[in-house]
């Protein structure tokens, strides 16, 4: 609770969404949804299936283009309203210019399979940065070494297990030294065993101070890690309430219907 | 003194140029590839023939020198078009419709059509008796004309006669009808073959001349009259055994040969020639210079013909996949109607069509155009394949990454499909190396045209046959080998740790295989 009345004090969030809007193919996802996150903050958003949570996600850097709504990460703002009559390249630009401040990691890690690890976090700050070889190496390693993964630095992400890829997926998302980490669904893909090894290094980064928003299955790791949960429904954010509250006494029915399933 | 005689000196080579240049070159054509007895390569690799004696003798009595340009039968007349030659010379008949297309001079040489069939059945008398079989023939010859318009014989077109006569001896045909010179030098060599019925029909040779060069045909019919007045001609047509009542009548000459016919009697002599397996192999190797020029020229052809459709198919896929509208309409047109259309036609477009709009190509480029251009439709739909092969989530993570769309493709997309699209690429290479041989249609020689030389020199279809089959295999195998070596290359994502691919080691997906 102490959470979100620091975040009513606080006059400009690292994140805002506002209104967001989108439907594909007529058939409506979101129904505007406007979401503020602090610096720092872990913000976990369950819900069921086809809630519209990742979406939601995806649009943040805008791997779906909303078709209405103003989205403002990191003083970047895009404001959806009227992008229509705007040329496609406009948009685009300001999209490429908002996903700098943005690292997002996949439920199926989209490492690059002709590149070694450590390659994978080298290869997007060289292209886009125009970063040295070396320095990019230098920080490469240094991410890897966050993530537990400096011996498997020069296999390739079929010789490693999926929580070693997922790692490897952070840390190459980390090498552009983005100001928020979004999640989508990261440990849906992997075997029970190798899940924990994911959250810690998502735990890691909070302690220093990383804002990450993550869309997941994992209730025992939302409860555990996060600041406060988002409980989005039919595209709608439902229910946001501190981690404890809303699974002990959830304010909305809905959002008892579904944790039901999980207690 | 000293200076007066080095002025006489270049007064005696000004002249000696001058006389050069009085005396142009007379470019002729001919398929002479295979083409016996008309003009072709005899012993050692050297031309001969009547008609290459015949152009010898009137380029001399022009004051010039004769000069080959090699084409392939079917492009002959179209070469005249291109300014390619200034005549051709080849067996061709005078008829009304070609005379529409070009220029011919005075009959050189008349004759008629001989019919063969196996020794032993029952000579014809005319031929309406061959009605309901199957006769064999050349294309756009005048024999060809006789058997369509006669009721009930099925014509059966070959490219080369050797072929037409093989079958009847294999009891694939009933006979074949062809021009006296051929049905003489062919088929008597052969002992399962007959002469049957008498001589049918009428056949004029003539000198065909681009339309319009009245000047050239008045210069030609001129030479050409003192020639068949001197006796040279009848010198010519004698030692070639060609000298008969047909021709001696039209030029008003004594029937009696004027020589013996030693030059018949000499490829008749090389003809039925028993050769031994091990003499064989040694005039294959004899024949290795052409062989070698010839698989250089398809090498040629072939690498810079796949060069150019890999560079304009990779940009057709591009065009194809992340095009706007226009572009991808105008690749999807360009792919379709590419691939949909035969690149013969392509290359006798690009090489004799063309010419006409002014766009002129040299023989190489026009064929390694028509090879590039045809196969950029074939690669551009593997590379399209490819693009697609690629999960969407890589563009989506290289974008995240803050990539532009360009960037990814770069970097992410086109790197991953590279080795998706290495199978169907190389096999389109193989491909296009065996196309290649198309290249003879527009006056290169290649290891096919090699072929041709080689095998109606020696009458060794079948060995010589079967030695440019390796010759090709031995040239595809390398790429072949290269391709898997880069493709395993760049299996990363299929390799276990610390497994280093090999030229020469078993393929990844054997080792699955065993594994499995």
């Amino acid at each position: 609770m102490s959470e979100l009345s620091s975040m009513e004090t606080t006059p400009t969030p690292l994140l805002s969404v506002h209104e967001l809007y989108k439907s594909f193919d007529e058939t409506p996802i979101l129904h505007g949804v406007s979401l503020d996150v602090e610096k720092g903050d872990l913000v976990s958003i369950i819900g069921p299936s086809g809630c519209g949570k990742s979406t939601f996600l995806r649009c943040m850097n805008f791997l779906e283009i909303p078709d209405a709504g103003r989205i403002s990460i990191a003083g970047v703002t895009i404001d959806c309203q009227g992008m229509e009559d705007a040329p496609p390249q406009d948009l685009q630009k300001r999209a490429h210019e908002l996903r700098q401040q943005v690292g997002m990691v996949f439920q199926q890690f989209n490492l690059f399979p002709h590149r070694t690890i450590l390659e994978n976090t080298m290869l997007a700050p060289m292209v886009t940065r125009g970063i040295t070889r070396e320095t990019a190496r230098e920080n490469g390693l240094r991410l890897l070494e966050k993530v537990g993964l400096t011996t498997l630095a020069d296999r390739y992400p079929a010789q490693i297990s999926g929580g070693q890829q997922q790692r490897a997926a952070i840390a190459r998302a980390l090498a552009m030294n983005p100001k928020v980490m979004l999640y989508d669904e990261p440990t849906s893909a992997l075997d029970p065993g190798l899940v924990d090894e994911v959250l810690k290094v998502m735990k890691d980064l909070d302690a220093e101070g990383m804002t990450q928003i993550i869309v997941t299955h994992e209730m025992r790791f939302a409860r555990d890690a996060s600041d406060y949960i988002v409980y989005m429904e039919g595209g709608n954010i439902v229910e946001i309430s501190d981690e404890d509250e809303i699974f002990e006494n959830p304010k909305d029915e809905r959002t008892r219907q579904f944790l039901r399933k999980f207690i | 003194m000293m200076r007066k005689l080095l002025l006489l000196l270049g007064l005696f080579m000004l002249s000696a140029l001058a006389l050069r240049a009085e005396q142009p070159v007379l470019r002729w054509s001919a398929d002479a590839n295979s083409n016996a007895p008309y003009a072709f390569y005899g012993k050692d690799n050297k031309l001969t023939g009547f008609e290459y004696e015949i152009i010898q003798a009137i380029a001399k009595h022009m004051g010039r020198r004769a000069k080959l340009i090699q084409n392939d039968w079917d492009g002959l007349i179209p070469g005249l078009g291109r300014d390619l030659y200034d005549c051709v010379i080849c067996g061709i008949e005078i008829t009304p419709e070609r005379a529409k297309e070009v220029l011919f001079s005075n009959p050189y040489y008349v004759t008629f059509e001989q019919f063969v069939n196996r020794r032993g059945t029952p000579p014809i008398s005319s031929l309406a008796q061959l009605s309901g079989e199957q006769i064999g023939t050349l294309n756009q010859t005048a024999a060809l004309r006789m058997l369509e318009e006669t009721p009930g014989v099925i014509a059966k077109t070959y490219t080369q006669e050797v072929n037409a006569y093989q079958d009847v001896a294999n009891g694939r045909i009933f006979g074949v009808l062809l021009d006296y010179p051929i049905a003489k030098f062919y088929a008597t060599p052969n002992p399962e073959l007959q002469f049957s019925g008498p001589p049918l029909g009428q056949v004029v040779y003539g000198i065909a001349m681009k339309k319009g060069n009245t000047e050239l045909q008045r210069q030609i019919n001129a030479a050409l009259a003192e020639v068949i007045a001197s006796g040279e001609m009848r010198d010519i047509l004698s030692r070639w055994g060609l000298w008969t009542n047909t021709v001696a009548g039209a030029f008003g000459q004594p029937e009696a040969p004027s020589l013996p016919d030693t030059a018949y009697k000499a490829f008749y002599a090389a003809h039925t020639e028993k050769v031994s397996f091990w003499k064989r192999i040694v005039r294959y190797a004899e024949f290795w210079p052409l062989l070698l020029k010839g698989a250089v020229m398809t090498l040629e052809v072939s690498i810079a013909g796949m060069a150019l459709a890999i560079i304009v198919g990779f940009t057709l896929a591009i065009m194809r996949v992340f095009g706007a509208w226009p572009l991808r309409w105008l690749a999807t047109l360009y792919i379709e109607l590419v691939r949909g259309t035969p690149l013969l036609i392509q290359l006798y477009i690009i090489f004799y069509g063309l010419p006409n709009i002014g766009i002129n190509l040299s023989p190489i480029i026009a064929g390694i155009l028509g090879l590039g251009l045809n196969y950029a439709a074939y690669e551009a739909e593997n590379y399209r394949a490819g693009l697609h092969a690629v999960p969407r989530g890589q563009m989506e993570a290289a974008r995240a990454l803050g990539m532009t769309h360009i960037q990814g493709l770069r970097w992410v997309v086109i790197p991953q499909s590279f080795r998706l699209v290495l199978p169907p690429v190389t096999n389109d290479f193989i491909s296009l190396l065996k196309d290649s041989s198309l290249v003879s249609m527009v006056t290169l020689l290649d290891l096919t045209g090699a072929y041709n030389r080689i095998a109606t020199q020696t009458f060794d279809y079948f060995g010589t046959g079967l030695l440019v089959a390796a010759i090709y295999l031995l040239i595809g195998l390398p790429f072949v080998r290269l391709a898997r070596y880069t493709e395993e290359s760049l299996a990363v994502d299929q390799r276990r740790p610390n497994q280093k691919p090999g030229l020469f080691r078993r393929p990844a997906f054997a080792r699955i295989r065993r594994k499995a």
